[in-house]
């Protein structure tokens, strides 16, 4: 099977490891996994701020980017819902988060690492209730949870029950600029709550939520460690 | 152009494509035994106590214990005795001092506990509101699984007035307090006779 | 003219206080875990969802046609009806019905269409005596304040300050803040004023199409107190308040209280079809804006709020701002897609009150696409240029370098350099609103691409 990575802008350019780990990790169960050089960014920085218009050339050269592959792989929820809300328009490319590509197309069953971790999933809100990666806590219905269920696959691993299971982080995009003092109490109050339950790693299928946890943990000294999902997945461990 | 024709204009031009109407739904209604049990439940959660009896003298012995007859007490059970005649009081106002005011009522939802209480068992709207104790009497037969259910059973329609009465006056706007007796009655009781 | 504040500027202002903010936080979550608990004991919940909305979309498909039957069943059922284009006529309607019954003393219950009209300093300044009478309204009402909450009024005031309002407009003991006490001394208050008014405004929760009656829903009996003892009634409504069948309440009033507040009904569920012997009903039908966010495509979907405020107890910005930074009726998520429909350059800010998490779309009884408006509305926001011009400009160039692989690129790359060689004093200055309370990533040594291109590409 062949793959189209996309991999995020600041994911590009600050957290390369969560590019590579994704990569090793598609290659790892047997897929072709190719990386199109001249990719950039979805757009979606633009257009959560207001000015989807100016995301037009960003959609284009997605377009180009992508536009002829049957899968496209992002390790990004958020990114990956921008593009088929509002990029992928009539076309036919399949564009899947990583965790659900791995649960749904990849049907992994075996990770094979272990990670002697007490981890806390921070649940990011596009990958939730956008593309539906688990069940949010205010539907009914019944339960699943694809990060989750990839997650207690791996040996060892602690996976620690949460206050508030889905509230979100208060990244936001531009969000977290403009509305900057309720940005960072949203995004202390996530990590106490991850912290109050002895949680040492905090994960999650979106970076840049993460960005923001990390951001504030590291300005207060707090311990707690951050890693992307494909990170633990691909066999990773806390620096 | 009057403000009517004029609302109704701007809707027919800005109105989206119609729109199909659902049906109504209806859902399975479970046991009879349990509806008595979800309905004591569901009272309770309200801020109100239900009371499963088999006789009317039940309801008097448990009401004489419990409240103080001599204060004005309005009856429109014929099988439960008030002090006050109803059909003496003409203006609404004059329920002012009423005690407790003891209802039938015609259908209940297990579901919320709530009971419909139709203009024509109150014999004045303000009643159920403006005494300071509230009792229900309600038949067991009488008892609905949910919503759906008691809509379909009565025309909320054919009453001038009609409401849905599911347990005592309360609020929570202090701070989330849950406080029974905002306005209206403090205490509402309902007796299930299971004949 | 002063400048209107922003929702940002609002939020850190209260934020300020951290130990408010906590507590009104976990107030408001508390309200939202017990409307889980209602809504999980439903497994029918998504079909009630899905219907609700339904049903809502074939109103505003049929609203013209509906209003009028509604209007004549209504009418037949001895109701007078009234139509309102706005907020002034609707005022001038209650006027006019007011003199014409020569009421001095008015009653109401609850009712955000008031609110949203102003009656009650248009009636005030008129010289009548307006009670509000949830007990929550005329907490605020006594400290000359609006709704924080469109179902908790007062939840932004704490215990101790409402025994301190209640001290100074009731002569209650001073610094007695038991809610029990504090609610006997305003029940006591507002009997009185229930057996002397004159008349009762309401609210109207649903109007009924096919029998011409509407019903109105309270916990606290407030609405039925004042409006079975006064002579004139007088019920204000939304006209998109309507639903076509009257066994469509089984569906709406399964989903609205438990949306609210969790509790399975309100304690009383009002059918008002026609007035007491004697007396007289009125029924004032208010546009004011509905009818032309009808025609907006994007935003129509607005209109079948039910006004359960679940979106608010749910929103974790609304929790951690409270209701006044959005100085706005409607507060959180429902308001800030109500409101700029309204007043887009007042309200241009609220579309970006939120991080767009979707909460508060999953909570919907009605499934309004909330956090998709939200969206919309921005992009009409900045559209009109009601926007910073710095951000204009910032997106206008991101979109320029994402648009050129290139570019893009070499900024990136430009970028990591620079931050790297730039002292931490320079980075964390004041114009990095990101590094003000969080640490920046570590740049790396190299992109992906770099790392691509060495590692897998031929």
């Amino acid at each position: 099977m062949k793959v189209a990575l996309f991999v995020p802008c600041y994911v590009e350019q600050f957290y390369p490891e969560v590019g590579i780990a994704t990569l090793e990790l598609l290659e790892k169960y047997g897929v072709q996994v190719e990386y199109p050089l001249e990719q950039t960014c979805c757009g979606q920085p633009m257009a959560n701020s207001g000015y989807q218009r100016f995301g037009d050339d960003a959609s284009r050269v997605f377009m180009e980017n992508f536009g002829d592959y049957e899968y496209v792989v992002a390790p990004s929820g958020s990114c990956t819902l921008h593009v088929k809300e509002h990029v992928l328009g009539e076309s036919e490319v399949k564009v899947y988060e990583l965790c659900e590509f791995l649960t749904d197309i990849l049907k992994v069953e075996d990770v094979g690492v272990s990670f002697p971790f007490k981890v806390g999933i921070h649940a990011s809100c596009h990958g939730l209730r956008g593309l539906r990666l688990a069940k949010s806590s205010e539907i009914v219905g019944d339960d699943f949870n694809k990060p989750r269920t990839l997650l207690e696959k791996v040996k060892d691993i602690q996976l620690v029950e949460l206050q508030r299971k889905d509230e979100c982080c208060g990244f936001g995009g531009t969000f977290a600029v403009s509305e900057e003092a309720i940005s960072v109490r949203m995004g202390m109050d996530r990590l106490a709550d991850h912290e109050d339950s002895g949680v040492e790693v905090i994960t999650s299928a979106d970076m840049s939520c993460l960005m923001h946890l990390q951001g504030l943990s590291k300005r207060n000294q707090h311990p707690v460690k951050i890693m992307h999902i494909a990170q633990i997945l691909n066999g990773a461990k806390p620096s | 152009m009057s403000s009517k024709n004029e609302m109704l204009d701007k809707i027919a031009k800005n109105k989206p494509p119609k729109n199909t109407l659902p049906e109504l739904l209806s859902f399975g209604s479970g046991e009879r035994k349990e509806w008595l049990e979800q309905f004591s439940a569901s009272s309770a959660l309200n801020g109100g106590t239900t009371i499963v009896v088999k006789s009317w003298e039940e309801i008097e012995s448990y009401l004489k214990s419990k409240f103080d007859l001599d204060k004005q007490t309005v009856s429109l059970s014929p099988d439960l005795n008030g002090n006050l005649d109803i059909a003496s009081i003409l203006d609404p106002h004059d329920l002012e001092k009423v005690e407790l005011a003891i209802l039938e009522g015609t259908y209940g939802v297990a579901e919320n506990a709530a009971i419909w209480m139709p203009e024509e068992k109150l014999a004045h709207r303000a009643l159920p509101f403006i005494a300071q104790h509230l009792v229900v009497v309600l038949e067991s037969k009488n008892l609905l699984p949910d919503m759906h259910e008691a809509y379909r059973k009565i025309d909320v329609a054919a009453s001038d007035y009609g409401v849905f009465i599911a347990g005592p006056s309360k609020t929570a706007d202090i701070e989330q307090s849950l406080v029974i007796g905002a306005h209206g009655p403090r205490s509402m009781t309902v007796f299930i006779l299971d004949l | 003219m002063a400048k209107t504040i922003t929702h940002a500027e609002a939020a850190e202002a209260f934020l300020k206080d951290a130990d408010r903010t906590q507590w009104h936080d976990e107030t408001l979550w508390h309200v939202r875990t017990k409307r889980d608990t209602a809504a999980q004991k439903l497994p029918e919940w998504e079909q009630l969802r899905e219907n609700a909305s339904k049903v809502k979309e074939y109103v505003l498909s049929h609203l013209d046609e509906l209003l009028v039957t509604f209007e004549k069943n209504a009418k037949a059922n001895g109701i007078e009806v009234l139509w309102a284009k706005d907020a002034a006529e609707h005022n001038q309607h209650v006027y006019e019905i007011l003199q014409k019954h020569s009421v001095q003393n008015i009653v109401k219950s609850k009712s955000i269409l008031t609110e949203e009209c102003g009656l009650n300093h248009f009636l005030e300044d008129k010289g009548f005596d307006v009670v509000d009478t949830d007990l929550g309204e005329r907490i605020i009402q006594f400290n000359k304040q609006v709704p924080s909450h469109i179902v908790m009024p007062a939840i932004h005031l704490k215990k101790k300050e409402i025994g301190d309002i209640f001290h100074t407009h009731l002569g209650t003991q001073q610094g007695a803040d038991d809610p029990n006490y504090l609610t006997e001394a305003a029940r006591n208050h507002l009997r009185e004023k229930f057996i002397n008014a004159n008349a009762a405004i309401t609210g109207v929760n649903f109007g009924i199409v096919e029998s011409g009656g509407f019903v109105v829903c309270t916990n606290e009996g407030n609405a039925d107190m004042g409006t079975h003892l006064a002579d004139v009634h007088i019920a204000c409504m939304g006209i998109e308040k309507l639903i076509p069948r009257k066994a469509d309440l089984g569906v709406y009033l399964r989903l609205l209280a438990r949306s609210a507040t969790g509790q399975s009904i309100t304690n009383y569920s009002s059918h008002f079809h026609r007035p007491r012997s004697g007396k007289k009903m009125y029924l004032i039908l208010v546009d004011n804006g509905r009818t032309e966010q009808l025609g907006r495509e994007h935003f129509r979907n607005s209109l079948k709020c039910i006004r359960c405020g679940a979106c608010m107890n749910t929103c974790p910005i609304y929790r951690r701002s409270s209701g006044f930074s959005y100085n706005a009726t409607v507060p959180g998520p429902i308001g800030s897609i109500l409101s700029p429909g309204m007043d887009l350059k007042k309200h241009s800010t609220l579309p970006f009150a939120s991080t767009l998490c979707g909460s508060c779309s999953d909570v919907c009884p009605v499934k309004i696409n909330i956090h998709e408006q939200l969206y919309q509305w921005r992009q009409v926001v900045t559209e009109a240029g009601h926007d910073s011009a710095a951000k204009k400009w910032a997106m206008k160039i991101g979109g320029k370098v994402m648009g050129s692989p290139s570019l893009y690129d070499f900024l990136g790359k430009s970028a990591r350099s620079a931050l790297k060689l730039t002292p931490k004093k320079l980075v964390y200055s004041r114009v990095n609103t990101w590094g003000k309370s969080r640490d920046l990533p570590e740049p790396p040594k190299e992109s992906f691409k770099e790392w691509y291109r060495k590692n897998r590409k031929p």
